[in-house]
């Protein structure tokens, strides 16, 4: 196969900068594994080696400073097909640490160059993830206190299925990168070089000291036993085609007449745990089941199992515009928290509202109608409570009624479930 | 008639899965997580792909990569995350990436309250982005523009190559509502434009008479060059200052020249009313009663929804307000986008209206405001 150089852009290194070396022994990788500019993709990340896409007839994305670890996913999963290469330098790697390690977990299919060269050449020199805290740098004594980080140690205790390092004067360079290429699975080469521009000219590094250096750290020269599993991309393909389609969009017809054919206003006020929400929906599920307009609005903490939890719901026979509840027609106190939370609304509330509350909840002076039931008395367990109230509600034809709630139960729920339900829906008691 | 009960956050899921959407990259936030999970269980069994990103910036590049391989690609958060997809989206403008960013805003500042509806971050999805350019922003009122307005952000990303934000809120997202997706009409759906085959392409060259560069993914057998580098129509950096700045300008004129073209708004013109009522958002739902009780009573006011923010439909509001005397701005934020109506209006007497607490601002609110003239 032909070079894949681009002939009318050349090289714009500083004379005896690593990456031009690095860039032909890429190139031979290219011709030796027969590729075609078309099936590649240089996705090229910043500073000097963020070049490196516009010296290749390839396809070329060139991005922001750390990023190209995200766009290469992007284009991987959308197009498994093509060799997808990664150009990167120590600064990229640094300001894009945590996309390296998702990368190296992830494991897909993507070849990470990274040209190590110890520093910033772009910016001047400072230092970077990798710098020696004995270098002179742009960045005056601050790497000093700074350990450097090895890219092989941290990606492969990172999960990375594939870690080698070289140094880009060695010999067999294009067979280290088409090896790393081969790898069905995210392959990182830590590649280590000269940055004369910068580097060098305060700090003695040659191809030999590089040598020397990566004899004396652990082997990395390709798979990770501990790490070797599937590929992403195809497994990720594997477990979504697995995957069951969604079930299709529950259409409920409206077959019943509501009790009123006028603006209703609910509010639960509860506790998590209580399924306040849940019954809301319900509500609204009953509500539809009579051709009204519903909303349901929901507040609740952060926190799960804990603290109050407030469902607003409307009905309406028209079309509903504001959502917020400044007058209910019904209250359902289930629990003190959720009470307390909205205490300013009691003392507006006139006879025209109705509250159902649980025995034992304190509620402000009002002037509402209030239904008490002894939930506890009953039976009817803190989780069932916020049901049980809406079978009171049927119970007294307010908004709803019987059939609209089995009907809404019998959307919402199936088998054990909605016997259950129905069952607490028939045997709940209002207290007189 | 059969409807569905469908908080905004899932009909807009459904809006970009009928648009096309085959790719989704998110990071969990509230209010906006809710998209995530619906993706997650719609697109897979589809061939599509749902990720969760290792943060915001990992989940926008992704979408990014996804969109220039071909995908029709969307991402939401809120507020915390629009922040740090800043330097994507000024990619995505300079680049012209087609992309939907859903932006389900939360109360901030920064952080502030995860499950606090508010619009505050309406000024912010306009200039976020380093270099100034506009972006295309839409503001869902309810469950059905949700869904509605998600199918034209495609379209406008696809046809005008760039980033188009849902301006949703907590208390749309979140808020479930009663709806017949059947009977919605929806648009015809718009792919990007590939060039003419067998022809050399430039990846950011214009066909003549056109504003937006032609489409190819990469992958293709004509090769793609992509760059956040300032380029030309090579996708080649440049340093030619006429080049620049005509792709520049033009990356400005081809939104701000067809926004007439999708002023989407809602507009309830009354007679004699001296008073329009000008808002956004989920208060356009309290401006609609307060506009039904100011017409019975006798009062009349005229009110205008717009549904799209930015750029600004300054030919539609113009023509909404020439009757008008006065234009009560109404805003869930302490006053974003009443600056621009001062700015298109200057002869009119603005006053505004704006709350940020966490609660919806309640029609009696507006009501105040609009009968203190
Ligand atoms: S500054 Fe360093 S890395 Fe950059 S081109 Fe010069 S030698 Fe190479």
């Amino acid at each position: 196969m032909p070079s894949l150089l681009n002939t009318s852009r050349p090289p714009v290194f500083c004379p005896g900068c690593a990456h031009d070396r690095i860039l032909h022994a890429l190139d031979k990788t290219f011709q030796n594994m027969g590729l075609a500019g078309h099936q590649t993709v240089i996705v090229s990340d910043i500073g000097c080696s963020g070049l490196f896409d516009t010296f290749f007839h390839t396809h070329a994305l060139h991005g922001l400073h750390g990023r190209a670890l995200t766009y290469a996913t992007g284009l991987k999963m959308a197009r498994p097909e093509l060799q997808v290469i990664v150009t990167m330098g120590d600064g990229g790697l640094g300001i894009g640490g945590a996309h390296l390690l998702a990368a190296c977990r992830r494991n897909l299919d993507i070849t990470l160059l990274i040209l190590n060269n110890f520093n910033f050449g772009m910016t001047g020199g400072q230092f970077s993830a990798t710098t020696p805290a004995e270098a002179q740098v742009g960045s005056d004594f601050l790497n000093r206190m700074e350990k450097p980080l090895d890219i092989c140690r941290v990606t492969s205790s990172a999960g990375a299925a594939y870690v080698a390092r070289s140094s880009a004067y060695q010999k067999d360079l294009a067979q280290k990168i088409e090896s790393a290429f081969r790898f069905d699975g995210f392959a990182v080469l830590d590649i280590w070089g000269v940055c004369p521009g910068r580097y060098t000219k305060r700090n003695r590094l040659t191809p030999q000291t590089i040598d020397k250096s990566l004899a004396k750290l652990p082997p990395a020269d390709g798979p990770v036993d501990a790490n070797t599993r599937k590929e992403y991309g195809r497994h990720y393909r594997e477990l979504a085609a697995d995957c069951k389609q969604a079930a299709p969009l529950l259409k409920i017809e409206a077959i019943f007449d509501p009790p009123d054919s006028v603006r209703q206003e609910v509010i639960l006020l509860g506790n998590a745990g209580q399924r306040i929400i849940t019954a809301g929906e319900i509500l609204c599920l009953a509500g539809l089941t009579a051709g009204l307009r519903v909303t349901q609005k929901n507040e609740y903490n952060i926190t799960v199992m804990r603290g109050h939890s407030i469902s607003e719901i409307i009905l309406s026979p028209h079309e509903i515009g504001y959502t917020g509840i400044e007058r209910p027609t019904v209250i359902l106190a289930l629990s003190q928290e959720g009470v307390d939370r909205r205490v300013r609304i009691f003392n507006r509330l006139d006879s025209d509202t109705m509250i159902i509350k649980g025995r034992g909840i304190d509620l402000p002076s009002c002037n509402a109608e209030i239904h008490q039931v002894d939930f506890k008395k009953q039976g009817v367990k803190a989780v069932n409570r916020a049901l049980a109230a809406l079978a009171v509600l049927a119970k007294l034809n307010k908004i709803i009624h019987i059939e609209m709630l089995q009907a809404a139960l019998e959307t919402k729920f199936k088998g054990k479930i909605l016997a259950a339900a129905l069952n607490l829906v028939r045997e709940v008691e209002i207290d007189l | 008639m059969a409807l569905s009960l469908m908080e905004g956050n899932e009909a807009i899921v459904r809006g970009a899965i009928f648009a096309g959407c085959r790719f989704f990259a998110g990071y969990p936030i509230t209010p906006a997580t809710t998209i995530f999970n619906a993706m997650l269980k719609l697109l897979p069994p589809l061939g599509g792909v749902c990720l969760q990103g290792e943060d915001e910036i990992a989940s926008i590049g992704c979408c990014l990569g996804a969109s220039m391989a071909g995908l029709k690609a969307m991402t939401a958060t809120s507020g915390p995350g629009i922040s740090l997809y800043s330097e994507n989206i000024s990619f995505a403008i300079g680049s012209e990436i087609p992309v939907v960013i859903v932006d389900v805003q939360r109360l901030g500042p920064s952080t502030g309250s995860a499950t606090r509806g508010a619009d505050g971050d309406i000024n912010f999805l306009r200039w976020g982005n380093s270099g100034g350019l506009p972006a295309v922003v839409l503001a869902p009122v309810d469950v059905k523009d949700c869904f509605l307005l998600t199918i034209q952000a495609f379209n406008l990303a696809e046809e005008l190559r760039c980033p188009v934000f849902i301006a949703s809120n907590k208390e749309i997202g979140m808020t479930r509502e009663s709806i017949d997706i059947d009977v919605i009409k929806k648009p015809e759906i718009i792919e990007r434009a590939a060039p003419p085959p067998h022809e050399p392409f430039l990846p950011f060259s214009v066909p003549s008479g056109g504003q937006v560069p032609h489409f190819l993914p990469i992958g293709d057998k004509r090769l793609v060059r992509q760059t956040s580098s300032t380029h030309g129509a090579d996708g080649y950096i440049t340093t030619d200052p006429d080049e620049i700045s005509k792709t520049l300008k033009r990356l400005k004129t081809k939104l701000l020249s067809t926004v007439d073209r999708y002023s989407f708004h809602e507009a309830h013109f009354k007679e004699n009313a001296d008073t329009l009522l000008l808002t956004y958002g989920v208060t356009a739902r309290a401006a609609l009663d307060v506009f039904k009780k100011q017409n019975k009573s006798g009062k009349p006011i005229s009110l205008l929804i717009l549904k799209t923010l930015w750029p600004v439909p300054e030919n539609l509001i113009r023509e909404k307000a020439a009757q008008a005397k006065r234009v009560v701005v109404v805003e869930m934020n302490l006053g974003q986008y009443v600056r621009e109506i001062e700015r298109i209006l200057p002869e009119k007497k603005i006053d505004f209206c704006g709350q940020m607490d966490g609660r919806l601002i309640t029609p009696s609110r507006i009501s105040e405001v609009v009968d203190h003239a």
